[in-house]
């Protein structure tokens, strides 16, 4: 894997150190992932470390990376302190950082091409020379034919291809690999090893530092580092960490080296021979078909009590669906698939009783602790309370999971993280098990811990089992496997008679022989000479462009503009492929706004009111009869009593009744002023307002038509007031309504698109390349801000065509001071929805801070209903500071009042002001190192 | 299919589960607690009166005592104190939205009164400000015209009224709109969190794989969302119940009528309904910020429209018969009956009906929905 020359370069170059840790300590609660740690690491080769789950070695890389802050003691990486900021922004284009876990820092909705392209803009490349960087690397990885396949669509081993690829764009000096082939396949991690020695041959001053629970992946390496506690263990080459082991495996060497009381429960795995049982399952030409696509083909088989069932497969091959089929969890399109005998069947509650399933990716919560997510499953497997508890704390025991039972899986490594799931799915004792991937990332003493368990489960009780694994010995312990290509079995039969047939020593060479034969292809389409990126470090002058290197690490960690609108382009592309959040946007504003430009109407019309008549004369019936005829008022039938009048108030429905006293008509003609009472449903106060002052209209109008009437002259008032209704003549509700509805859905949506930017990119991981890269907090805030203040503008204008077009709503101001102010506008309402996305760390948060942060200040203290200047206290204060407040007075300012900048000055200062603060507390907030 | 015991068992559990993801949820927790105390305070004590500190501007031409008493009347809580401008300003404080009304008192305006010429007093009114416009029209023309009687009296008897109007608000007698204010922020807010807590809680089980692990246990889907909407319907529950009972009586000092049990019972009940609605839109939408538009476009309408913000009875007919099939209209309408009239349950069970029925329908929608996304999803 490594060529002898390289090695004594290394060897020679031991003196220069690429990193060097001192004192350094991390805590995660309890446990310690740096103990006082004191390593210097070799510069120029390939440095491994190795040593179980949980012990620290991804907060080393994290912590060297300067993707986590530094708790306690100094890292000093690349000549320099990592504490310090400037420094990390000077070194980190030349550190490469791929993280654990398939594809965790891409972007699933991107193409290939479009995820490297987007690293390569970052580092500050031109056009041109990201498209040669990006051929070479797709043409060294052998996936120039994939270039336009999104990620999400791409397999495991392909998935950790692309993130090389895009940690190698920028001809890093170190590169730091966390678990790279963790759940691929032996071809592709083959393909990966091979990949990564043409590169290192081309760029000999590169240091890689890898971490891996692959032992036979670390014979290949320089250097050493056993890990565990938080401690070093053992330092030094594969060869001499076998000899201080005295064994001849590093596998052996690594438990040798344990200390004592760790290696106590470990011996040598012995399996039993499997005595004949009954037929358990039996598939007969399943077949599974989503929609044109066969993900399995024409699959018979028969296992047997007991049995150990494995299958093996390049990713994506249809392991998990042919698994899924025979345990009835997966209807199949064609064939059928018994247990002992009957049908399986998918929805039935019983089959998955008998059944313990372990998915691939970790699929328990993660917000709730060890203990909590165990104690879950036993209650809904129905487990009676103490049984559940006795085997909850055996199952911790044999799983050694007892130091990490109240913590959260959240924050524990990926092997821990395995081995509370095969606990959880082994918990109900289920007679068939299905595991796929369940060794993954998981560290060798525990993974023959898991044997010993599943062996156990076996042949002590006779759980069938069925498994997928890339580990190649883990194949060898089954009893039968299958080789699946392409949804078809290629071979199946004992892990001894496969190699036979093949005439190979190992089954690794017979799985690969077999692979390559049904894909058609010897050897991958890999170029002759390495066509690796041609860049610093090309081994003859490591000085000067080392040089060349410096100055251009200082130029990127300036404020690039290039690098700001590389994330918007992303953002844009991402929002592109998602058409639904885009129709949502648009035509989902449209909708909103006819629905409530017709429906919000100020004009209370038709209020519902009945009359109490007393008098039952005819100067009542004249009284009411003018009441009746006002547009305002809806007669219902009339009342029979106080108690009637009572009841009907009560049930919402008056919301006004009128009562005329006794003796109306004979008080009036003696001109003793008889009293009228009104009665006002109180509870919705507007409304009753509105009421008081219809009928006081209508009354006196009344008065001056019937004194009119009887001769006297027209009563003539001592003065009189006449109001003037400026802008809305007619006060129709439509033209004071769409104006102030643009300015609603101006900031409900944008800051809606907005929320979820940051906390999405937290709660998915790809929050790291903020970390990790050259990036500025603002070049990525804004940059992300920028396509939806875009999306939002055209939102605007097909708002402001809407009320113009179809609601005939006059526009009589300046247009230019309208879309002006609407920019500012929507500036601001994205930046408040990236603020609340910073201020939170979950999307279901984000999400009801932005619905609380907009809707309440926006409908009730902006000077909808009431003017902001009307209001008191706090919501006066929310109001006059908060930007919808000042677009609504610009909107309607334009709108209705004939108005531009020069009248509207004032309104505009507000909303520029808010800009500039809401992005600074957003980059305040906004960390660029995890805890 | 399971049996009843079976059911509840698990329903239960995966109940206790969502409790514990929320409280692990700091930011969650703190935004529950924020909506159902201080921000149904700050709504409420924004607006204590229906016009309240109306702004107004007066150009008085005619300096006399009449016209200084008619400007020393205009006064608060209804108006903010007068400010004196000139002819020519006039145009401009409205255009730029400083006064909702400019009152023009024309010369010789007290000696044409008491002359008996019935002088005519401008009075314009900003009409983009509907609410303010047409309530402070009237209580301007009282105001002045009490203003002139009073000051005419002194000189000369005029004729008395014919008939007097005697206005009365019943269950609110000073038409107090912070009565209004904070029980329809605790309705909003309960629609809120009944929607937005259950879709995403279900949107993010799919995000995070964890409903693909519920399926392979013994967990029907009636079970899963059963669990939802009980459990965030005991928080928010509780929430609405402590901001009734704490924050409305006891810190806002407002007296509510009706029985806090019966709007509890509607509120429970509402709640159903709008988790279904919660988890039937997390079906539809495929990711998180789908979800996230999608509840603004259903929010904000339920909102408004519900005849929380304006009447009902106003409405186009359309609109009007669309949000009948809302539940919150119907919540609405309980609540207020209920919390400010007093009602029994023979008034509201109609409501309470309605609520229901809509509940289930929405349930049901979505339990379909859940099954069959269930199945596309292995």
């Amino acid at each position: 894997m490594s060529d002898p020359a390289v090695r004594v370069a290394a060897a020679e170059a031991g003196a220069a150190t690429v990193v060097r840790l001192a004192g350094l300590s991390h805590r995660y609660g309890d446990i310690l992932a740096a103990d006082d740690l004191v390593l210097d690491i070799p510069a120029g080769c390939m440095v491994g470390l190795i040593g179980p789950d949980g012990v620290g070695k991804s907060t080393w890389l994290g912590l060297i990376a300067g993707a986590r802050r530094i708790q306690r003691g100094s890292v000093e990486v690349l000549g320099g302190d990592m504490a310090d900021a400037r420094h990390r922004a000077r070194v980190c284009p030349r550190i490469a950082y791929m993280p654990q876990g398939l594809g965790k820092n891409l972007y699933p909705t991107l193409s290939v091409f479009e995820n490297i392209d987007f690293f390569g803009r970052l580092f500050g490349q031109s056009e041109a020379e990201r498209r040669r960087r990006i051929d070479e690397l797709l043409a060294a990885t052998g996936m120039a034919a994939f270039a336009d396949r999104p990620a999400n669509k791409l397999s495991g081993g392909m998935k950790q291809k692309l993130g090389l690829c895009c940690a190698l764009i920028h001809d890093p000096d170190l590169l730091i690999l966390d678990e790279p082939t963790t759940g691929v396949d032996p071809l592709s991690r083959r393909q990966f090893w091979q990949l990564i020695a043409r590169i290192r041959a081309s760029r000999t001053g590169m240091s890689v530092l890898i971490a891996t629970a692959y032992m036979e992946e670390a014979e290949g390496f320089d250097w050493l580092v056993a890990v565990d506690a938080g401690r070093v263990l053992a330092t030094g080459t594969p060869g001499e960490l076998r000899a201080r082991g005295g064994t001849h495996t590093l596998e052996e060497a690594f438990i040798a080296l344990l200390p004592e009381e760790r290696r106590r429960d470990h011996h040598r795995l012995e399996i039993p021979p499997i005595e004949t049982g009954e037929v358990v399952i039996e598939a007969r030409g399943l077949q599974m078909r989503f929609g044109d696509f066969v993900a399995v083909d024409d699959v018979n088989l028969e296992v047997r009590r007991g049995e150990i069932f494995g299958f093996l497969g390049s990713n994506g091959c249809g392991k998990s669906t042919t698994m899924k089929m025979l345990t009835g969890l997966l209807e199949p399109s064609a064939g059928e698939a018994l247990l002992l005998g009957r049908k399986l069947e998918a929805r039935n509650v019983d089959t998955r009783r008998r059944v313990g399933y372990m998915s691939q990716s970790f699929s328990l919560y993660g917000e709730l602790t060890v203990r909590q997510n165990l104690d879950l499953h036993a209650r809904l497997f129905h487990l009676p309370a103490p049984e559940a508890a006795a085997r909850i704390t055996d199952l911790a025991r044999r799983f050694d999971l007892d130091p990490v039972m109240d913590v959260q899986p959240d924050a524990l490594p990926l092997g821990i993280r395995q081995r509370l799931q095969l606990a959880v799915a082994v918990l109900h004792r289920p007679d068939v098990l299905i595991l796929d991937e369940p060794t993954s990332g998981v560290d060798p003493v525990a993974r023959d811990g898991f044997w010993e368990l599943i062996v156990d489960l076996s042949r002590g009780d006779g759980v069938t089992i069925f498994i997928t694994t890339h580990f190649m010995n883990e194949a060898q312990r089954c009893d039968r496997i299958s080789l699946m290509h392409a949804g078809r079995i290629l071979a199946s039969d004992t892990p001894a008679a496969i190699a036979a047939t093949r005439g190979t020593d190992s089954l690794e060479e017979a799985f690969v022989a077999y692979l390559e034969e049904a894909s058609g292809s010897a050897d991958q389409p890999a170029p002759a000479a390495p066509a690796v990126p041609a860049g610093v470090g090309d081994g003859a002058a490591p000085s000067a462009p080392r040089e060349d290197a410096a100055r251009h690490a200082e130029r990127l960690a300036r404020f690039s503009l290039a690098r700001l609108l590389s994330f918007s382009a992303r953002e844009a592309t991402e929002l592109r492929r998602d058409p639904v959040r885009l129709t949502l946007a648009l035509l989902g504003s449209l909708v909103l706004m006819l629905v409530m430009g017709y429906g919000i109407t100020m004009d209370v019309e038709d209020l519902h009111y009945a009359v109490l008549d007393h008098d039952r004369s005819l100067a009542s019936d004249s009284y009411t009869l003018r009441i009746a005829g006002s547009r305002y008022f809806l007669e219902q039938p009339p009342l029979a009593s106080h108690a009637d009048l009572d009841a009907r108030m009560r049930a919402g429905k008056l919301a006004m009744a009128i009562e005329i006293p006794p003796g109306f008509g004979r008080d009036l003609a003696r001109g003793k002023a008889p009293q009228v009472a009104v009665w006002l449903d109180g509870s919705m106060p507007l409304r009753a307002e509105l009421a008081r002052a219809y009928v006081g209209g209508v009354h006196a109008q009344t008065l001056a038509d019937v004194i009119a009437e009887s001769g006297a002259g027209p009563l003539r008032a001592l003065a009189s007031v006449e109001p003037r209704y400026r802008y809305n003549p007619e006060l129709l509700s439509l033209v004071a309504m769409v104006p102030k509805v643009i300015p609603l859905l101006l900031v409900f949506i944008p800051a809606m698109l907005t929320a979820l930017g940051v906390v999405r990119e937290k709660e998915l991981g790809s929050i790291l390349n903020v970390y990790t890269t050259p990036v500025t907090k603002l070049e990525f805030l804004v940059g992300k801000q920028l396509p939806y203040i875009a999306l939002s503008m055209f939102n605007f204008a097909l708002m402001f065509v809407l009320a113009v077009a179809l609601f005939q709503v006059p526009f009589k101001g300046s247009l230019p001071a309208l879309a002006t102010g609407a920019l500012l506008y929507v500036t601001a309402t994205t930046g408040l929805g990236l603020l609340a996305s910073t201020l939170t760390a979950s999307q279901v948060a984000a999400l009801a801070g932005t619905s609380i942060g907009t809707l309440l200040p926006a409908i009730q203290f902006s000077g909808l209903m009431d003017p902001v200047s009307s209001l008191e206290g706090g919501g006066y204060w929310i109001g006059a500071i908060y930007p919808t407040t000042h677009f609504l007075t610009i909107a309607s300012g334009t709108f209705s009042k004939a108005l531009g900048f020069a009248e509207l000055g004032s309104a505009f200062m507000p909303l520029a002001l808010a800009i500039p603060v809401l992005t600074f507390l957003s980059a305040l907030l906004l960390k660029k190192q995890a805890k | 299919m399971a049996n009843g015991s079976t059911l509840l068992r698990n329903t239960w559990n995966l109940g206790l589960k969502e409790f514990r993801s929320l409280s692990r949820d700091m930011a969650l927790m703190f935004l529950i607690v924020f909506m159902f105390s201080a921000s149904i305070y700050a709504d409420a004590r924004a607006k204590p009166e229906s016009l309240n500190r109306a702004s107004i501007a007066v150009v008085d031409e005619d300096r006399s005592q009449l016209s200084t008493r008619i400007v020393a009347a205009l006064q608060p809580p209804q108006f903010i104190p007068p400010e004196h401008v000139g002819l020519a300003d006039m145009d401009r404080g409205m255009d730029a939205g400083l006064h909702t009304f400019v009152l023009d008192i024309p010369p010789d305006f007290e000696r044409d009164v008491l002359a008996g010429r019935s002088p005519a007093l401008q009075l314009n009114v900003d009409a983009t400000r509907q609410s303010q416009a047409q309530t402070g029209t009237g209580y301007i023309q009282n105001i002045i015209d009490d203003e002139v009687r009073a000051f005419v009296q002194r000189v000369r008897t005029p004729a008395p009224q014919p008939v007097e109007l005697v206005p009365r608000a019943m269950f609110n007698p000073n038409l107090n709109a912070s009565w209004f204010a904070a029980i329809n922020a605790i309705i909003n807010n309960v629609t809120m969190l009944g929607i937005l807590l259950t879709g995403a809680a279900l949107i993010r089980e799919r995000e995070h794989g964890t409903i693909e692990h519920l399926l392979v246990m013994p967990v029907t889907p009636f079970e899963i969302m059963m669990s939802k909407v009980w459990s965030m319907g005991v928080v928010v529950l509780l929430a609405s119940s402590f901001s009734l009972q704490v924050m409305v009586k006891g810190v806002l000092g407002i007296a509510v009528a009706g029985s806090a049990l019966l709007f509890g019972a509607g509120t429970l009940l509402y709640l159903f309904a709008a988790a279904s609605i919660g988890i039937y839109m997390g079906t539809i939408a495929r990711s998180m910020p789908q979800f996230g538009l999608m509840s603004i476009l259903v929010l904000l309408p339920l909102q408004i429209l519900s005849g929380g913000v304006t009447p009902r009875e106003s409405m186009p007919e359309t609109i009007q018969y669309l949000m009948s099939l809302a539940p919150t209209t119907h919540y609405v309408s309980l609540a207020q009956a209920i919390l400010f009239r007093n009602a029994g349950p023979d008034l509201v069970w109609p409501a309470f009906l309605m609520v229901a029925a809509i509940g289930v329908a929405f349930f049901y929608l979505a339990l379909h929905r859940l099954r069959r996304t269930i199945g596309t999803m292995q």
